[in-house]
């Protein structure tokens, strides 16, 4: 701390560095440092004596080596014949993929289940109290196991929707609940380009959307800036968002891919694995629990006099909710919701347990045990969750200080 | 005033209130206001009801039906003879391997039981502080009598820790008065010193008094080795977890940084990542032959983990503090480990108390992952011996549910204990 007083002149004595805080840190410092760099050098020193004992090296070539496993679920093209490091990949697209459909629905489950928490009707809240406490406080892995096996031991086998007497029927029948996996249409263009081109094309579409809608609602703001009324902007952003979606779709003639069933199993349509369903439906639930806390938090953190000041001022209900609540309660909400993403992609980590391919399964899993390289395995699996999570926190910090209350 | 006489009629009394009427009191309000206030809320109750029909409906029969004694489940869908019901026998049969694993010898369950009994001895007087500050001397004692009660052996291992930590204890009490730093790390080098000397006149297995039959690490399982992990990690990792907190607000960038690039290394991984390194990783950096087995391993990565988790809610405790009180322990004299001591981590450790509670409740749920690293932990049993076993191959529900109920009533209960905590300490009288 400063003090008021000039320190006391003189030259330095060694008994300083011990006596007077000024010089004290940097000897604590410099023994830190030391001891620091003592132990990293005792524990790199038993690492290679024991490497050497065991005739082991620290060596990356293994990944340029065939993996030779088959990998089930994929996004990229791979074969037993690709490189380890393919199948490393192979494995983060699943990583990501899952982490991906999980925060979504995650969101989706946490969103409702807060705002209904709050609801005025006492069994809906009750109701939702006891779907948060249930999911907070059981650990996911047993979530997932327990997904699992609805997946592998009560949905119906392939053969029980076949024939005339059959035990199952497809849902809708457009798609099939088996325990191989749930099989959903795959929609198409019948004059598109093709499959990953399409795709790009709608994603393109919807973009240019947002883009459109943000746009007329920027002008219907400057509009109310300028002369108090707000033009509606509701037809206009529907439009925006559908028209050329609905028009791409007439033009490259839209149409669906059915599974049906072909033999022993089904054929067709879009396969998502029970592996999958499994991981991807526990960190929904499991994390929706945590969100609607936080959601649930954010909304009561509000301040009633809030609200109560917008309805004073002649707002609607509808706009003091978009206005004034909510961009107040998103302010609390955001962070913790991030890190629950965060949470949602090392939790995917425990795909291992029901068999999905994810990152862990292939690199720190399969090709571990194949190639006996424990150490360089698991140093990239930590150094991908690493990059991952340290790129969520850079966003946190950036949402952070762009909503930071603007002080003088 | 009017002469009364003249009045036809004047009322002394006040009229007695008439009860409401029915649709305005009682349960008919309350069900009008709180379940079908608007049509949209009705909706709502409605569907809550369905959903409510349909979970107990499917769950009722079942459990009631349920069979509690049979040898296997082809028996007990014997019993059931069509009919929906569950197999609780497979909890009754298996109750012992739920509970301590498979391998843990069977004629000594009483020892981890009377361990687990007299954690609750241990723990009393730290979660509730009215009781007589006596009582902590036993909580003191508890770590070493219960790992000579689990894992047996000689009772002089136990001893001359419990020794040497008594030791450092009297070495520091006898000179924190001088310096902090002096205390502290003396008594870490007395604590050592002791232990080498009573290494070194009691060598390891040659002594046999007062030895129990000693039961190896990799005998541990069931819900057991979970209370184990749970109980060990959480009360190791505070004391780090604040070390790494203070580190981290440290104004010495050598030691700040060092805090910094643990804690985010650390939570930036999945703890499955650590447990691997536990298992195929952490045996590589201990000296050649020393040998150190996976509970231990498994102790220090979780240790680890947590800590780094605990640091950050303290730190989010130590910034919540108001400046003031950081220069009023300045201004009063004190020096770091005084002010810290004295006045900064009373105060922000009971900030912190909901938050390390969650982190704790997060670790007790995660020590299910050692399953992975194929510890036999109570999910490991369940997925391992008892459902690969052939007669209660398939009994997926009952086993879930058992360990679903005993991770919640464990959590839940911690959850609410801190609830009563936060109302406790609450002293900021709104």
């Amino acid at each position: 701390m400063t003090s008021i007083t000039d320190p006391p002149q003189g030259s330095f004595r060694l008994s300083m560095l011990i006596n007077d805080t000024r010089y004290r840190s940097y000897t604590f410092q410099a023994i830190a440092f030391i001891l620091l760099a003592l132990s990293i050098g005792y524990l790199i020193n038993n690492l290679f004596t024991n490497l050497a004992a065991q005739g082991l090296d620290i060596n990356f070539a293994f990944l340029g080596a065939p993996a030779g496993y088959d990998i089930n679920q994929r996004l990229i093209e791979y074969t037993s014949q690709s490189t380890n490091l393919r199948a490393a990949f192979v494995g983060v697209l699943n990583t990501l993929l899952v982490a991906f459909l999980a925060c979504v629905t995650a969101t989706i489950f946490g969103v409702l289940a807060g705002v209904l928490r709050l609801s005025n009707n006492w069994l809906v809240s009750k109701l939702m109290a006891v779907y948060v406490e249930i999911f907070r406080n059981i650990p996911v892995l047993i979530w997932i196991l327990i997904i699992f096996t609805i997946m592998i031991a009560v949905l119906p086998g392939p053969r029980e929707f076949r024939g005339d007497e059959a035990t199952s029927s497809m849902f809708l029948g457009i798609s099939a609940f088996t325990n191989r996996g749930v099989y959903v249409p795959l929609p198409f263009f019948e004059r598109g380009f093709g499959g990953a081109t399409d795709l790009l094309l709608v994603i393109a579409i919807l973009v240019g959307s947002f883009f459109g809608a943000r746009a007329v609602t920027a002008r219907a703001t400057r509009i109310q800036e300028a002369t108090g009324v707000r033009p509606a902007t509701l037809t206009t952003n529907l439009a925006i968002w559908f028209g050329p979606l609905i028009a791409a779709f007439l033009v490259f003639g839209l149409s669906f891919e059915v599974p049906e069933l072909k033999g022993f199993n089904f054929a067709g349509g879009i396969k998502i694995g029970g592996p999958l369903i499994a991981i991807w439906f526990a960190l929904s639930i499991y994390t929706g629990a945590f969100i609607a806390e936080n959601v649930r938090a954010g909304i009561q953190a509000v301040s009633k006099g809030q609200t109560e000041a917008a309805g004073a001022l002649g707002i609607r209900p509808g706009r003091i909710m978009s206005l004034v609540v909510l961009p107040q309660a998103l302010r609390v909400i955001i962070p913790p919701l991030i890190s629950n993403y965060l949470n949602i992609t090392k939790n995917s980590s425990l795909a291992i347990l029901v068999g999905y391919a994810d990152v862990t399964a292939t690199l720190g899993g399969i090709t571990l045990n194949q190639t006996g390289r424990a150490i360089e395995c698991i140093l990239l699996l930590m150094l991908f969750y690493l990059t991952i999570s340290l790129l969520i926190s850079a966003m946190i910090n950036v949402y952070n200080n762009a909503i930071k209350l603007k002080e003088r | 005033m009017t002469d009364r006489s003249n009045i036809a009629f004047v009322r002394t009394e006040d009229v007695p209130a008439m009860p409401p009427p029915p649709n305005a009191a009682g349960p008919v309000k309350w069900i009008k206001d709180n379940l079908f206030a608007t049509p949209a809320n009705s909706v709502l109750t409605i569907l809550a009801f369905l959903a409510i029909y349909m979970i107990l409906s499917g769950t009722v029969p079942w459990m009631i039906n349920g069979i509690w004694t049979s040898p296997s489940l082809a028996v007990c869908r014997e019993i059931l003879d069509g009919t929906t019901g569950a197999c609780f026998a497979v909890l009754t049969e298996r109750w012992n391997q739920l509970l301590f694993g498979f391998q843990y010898p069977t004629d000594l369950y009483w020892r981890p039981g009377l361990a687990f009994a007299l954690l609750f001895f241990a723990a009393a007087p730290v979660l509730f502080f009215d009781l007589p500050r006596k009582l902590l001397i036993f909580t003191a004692l508890y770590p070493f009598i219960a790992f000579w009660l689990i894992w047996g052996g000689s009772i002089f291992g136990p001893i001359l820790a419990l020794v040497s930590i008594a030791a450092g204890v009297v070495f520091y009490q006898r000179f924190v008065k001088n310096s902090f730093a002096l205390g502290f790390f003396g008594a870490l080098v007395t604590a050592f010193i002791v232990l080498k000397i009573g290494g070194f006149i009691l060598p390891d297995g040659e002594i046999t008094e007062g030895a129990m039959r000693s039961v190896p690490s990799r005998d541990l399982g069931g819900f057991m080795l979970n209370m184990m992990l749970g109980v060990t990690c959480v009360s190791l990792s505070v004391p780090l977890g604040i070390a790494l907190a203070l580190g981290r607000q440290s104004s010495m960038p050598i030691i700040k940084y060092i805090c910094v690039v643990f804690i985010e290394f650390v939570r930036g991984v999945p703890l499955i990542t650590l447990l691997f390194v536990a298992n195929v990783m952490l045996g590589y950096f201990f000296p050649p032959g020393s040998g150190v087995d996976l509970f231990l391993r498994v102790v220090i990565m979780i240790t680890m983990f947590s800590a780094a988790y605990i640091a950050e809610v303290i730190r989010g405790g130590l910034a919540a503090l108001p400046k003031g009180q950081y220069e009023a322990g300045d201004s009063l004299g004190l020096d770091y480990a005084q002010s810290m001591r004295l006045i900064i981590l009373p105060q922000a450790l009971k900030i912190s108390i909901p938050g390390i509670v969650n982190v704790a409740v997060g670790l007790f749920k995660d020590t299910t992952l050692v399953s992975v690293i194929s510890m036999f932990d109570l999910v490991g049993m369940i997925r391992g011996p008892i459902l690969a076993s052939v007669e209660w191959q398939g009994v997926y529900w009952e086993l879930f549910g058992f360990a679903a109920l005993l991770f919640f009533i464990t959590c839940y209960g911690i959850s609410q204990y801190s609830q009563w905590l936060e109302r406790r300490l609450a002293t900021d009288h709104r």
